[in-house]
């Protein structure tokens, strides 16, 4: 390897950093997704984030809610934000989460004013947002102010053979360099999970990553469903998995050879000084998974595929890799890296890893990925259970 | 490293399968095992696409099925060597009602 990648990112008021620099405009509810659309349209450049839910949750699940919507503020790809609420309660609980950060946010709400009077209200704080925001420049960043998160995709024998190994190589490279990555997908361990608790660093992190573990499981298998087709899906039979064991071992084949240093629930953020690979109790639907990455911090995602996922995130850029010379030459436009060179023996894993870090040094310092190109800006909740 | 592209890959020597590295015909092939990265010779009894998987040792019904050295699923009837492997004659063995 040559000198070390030179990376950029925006630093945050908080310490955080990022890669993009988006002004986003939050709903805190589906309610408000139509004045928040609305003020993206009459300031353009700045960015909504619509969804489906934030009314009548409760408990353990509204909570995923409020700090998936906070954390998505807190993200350091994100500048500046925008919240918008039906009433003003629950939207002020969102905003004043974000505020802490310093970063600047402000609150609207609908009830007794009107969509057009709060899109009028709230467009003309997103305009001075997004103006400010113009001005803030890029900065030297280390592999240690940048979060990674990993997750694979309508996987195939190939990502166990190609793409996942390579994205272990990144994992492994970013964790050496003083970095922190995410990796989750709690089901999609199922017959490797042993090999995740031997890499738990300690007993803590061991006992708390089987519980987790565990639970999540007893919540699938309590249902007593013949699960094959949903997990594995459709397109990983198609592509040639046919269990779930077999499934997972090509998961676990992306998270590197690093210890695993702490178990995260879902949108969590990790401790600031603590780096290194975490384990986050996620689905392993992609959409879901990276929009509760991101909304830990996570700022560029590594996702390989085989058979062609085609997911992207509103913040967060979501790098796509292949294996499979089939899907490299039926969807280029989805696919950030072809790696199917690999199976070819054309080249090493090494320099698969090299090819990786290359992209990635891109990607940070500000070259769209073919998701961002594509507008994929998948933006879905995790729900934990049935509204009230 | 290998001159030619090896017809399939199977992930450790020891696998009971391989992996289709192109769709292949029935015939002779020649493989390689990615982590010892030794030749493997096979003989393909049908016509299996990219990215499936064959039999590199007969099966019999209800044995484990191992890929990476890790057993990841068990045979749901009588598997020969040579034979295509998916959900027809395999199933998962931590799943239970996971089969076809």
């Amino acid at each position: 390897m040559g000198s070390k990648p030179r990376l950029t990112g925006y630093r945050r008021p908080d310490g955080s950093m990022g890669i993009r620099n988006h002004v986003i405009i939050l709903p805190v509810d589906d309610l408000s997704n139509a004045a928040a659309e609305a003020v993206a349209k009459v300031v353009p450049g700045t960015l909504a984030l619509p969804h489906s839910y934030g009314r009548l949750q409760f408990g353990e699940d509204l909570e995923l809610t409020f700090r998936t919507l906070i954390g998505t503020g807190l993200n350091g790809n994100v500048a500046a934000v925008v919240v918008i609420g039906i009433e003003p309660n629950w939207t002020q609980r969102v905003a004043n989460g974000i505020a802490k950060s310093g970063k600047p946010v402000a609150s609207f709400s609908i009830e007794g004013k009107g969509d057009l009077q709060t899109i009028a209200d709230a467009a003309r704080v997103a305009q001075v947002f997004l103006q400010d925001a113009s001005e803030i420049i890029r900065e030297s960043a280390s592999e240690g102010d940048l979060i990674l998160s990993i997750k694979c995709g309508e996987s195939d024998t190939t990502s166990g053979l190609g793409s996942c190994p390579t994205t272990s190589e990144a994992v492994d490279r970013w964790v050496a360099a003083g970095g922190t990555v995410f990796f989750g997908e709690t089901s999609e361990l199922t017959g490797g999970e042993h090999l995740i608790a031997d890499r738990c660093i300690d007993d803590a992190c061991r006992n708390l990553f089987q519980t987790t573990y565990e639970n999540y499981i007893k919540v699938i298998e309590s249902t007593g469903a013949n699960l094959l087709g949903s997990q594995p899906t459709q397109g990983n039979i198609a592509g040639g998995l046919t269990t779930i064991e077999e499934k997972a071992l090509g998961n676990i084949a992306k998270t590197g050879s690093v210890p695993v240093v702490g178990v995260l629930a879902p949108a969590q953020a990790p401790p600031r000084n603590k780096p290194g690979l975490y384990f986050m109790d996620t689905s392993s639907a992609a959409a879901e998974c990276v929009t509760l990455m991101a909304a830990a911090g996570a700022v560029i995602h590594l996702f390989p595929t085989g058979q062609g996922n085609v997911i992207g995130n509103p913040i967060e850029p979501v790098l796509k890799l292949t294996a499979n010379k089939k899907t490299a030459a039926s969807m280029p436009e989805h696919i950030d890296l072809d790696v199917s060179g690999l199976l070819r023996q054309e080249y090493n894993l090494t320099k698969a890893g090299d090819m990786m870090m290359d992209v990635i040094e891109r990607t940070v310092n500000g070259r769209l990925c073919a998701a961002e190109a594509l507008g994929h800006r998948e933006f879905t909740f995790t729900k934990l259970y049935i509204s009230a | 490293m290998m001159a030619k592209v090896p017809d399939f890959l199977l992930h450790h020597d020891g696998d009971s399968v391989a992996v289709a590295n192109d769709d292949l015909q029935p015939g002779t092939l020649q493989g390689l095992s990615v982590k010892e990265q030794t030749a493997h010779t096979a003989v393909l009894n049908e016509p299996i696409p990219l990215g499936h998987k064959f039999a590199l040792r007969d099966h019999a019904e209800g044995e484990a099925i191992v890929k990476y050295g890790i057993k990841v699923g068990i045979a749901s009837k009588a598997i020969k060597k040579g034979d295509y492997v998916h959900t027809h004659n395999m199933r998962s063995y931590r799943w239970e009602a996971s089969r076809a």
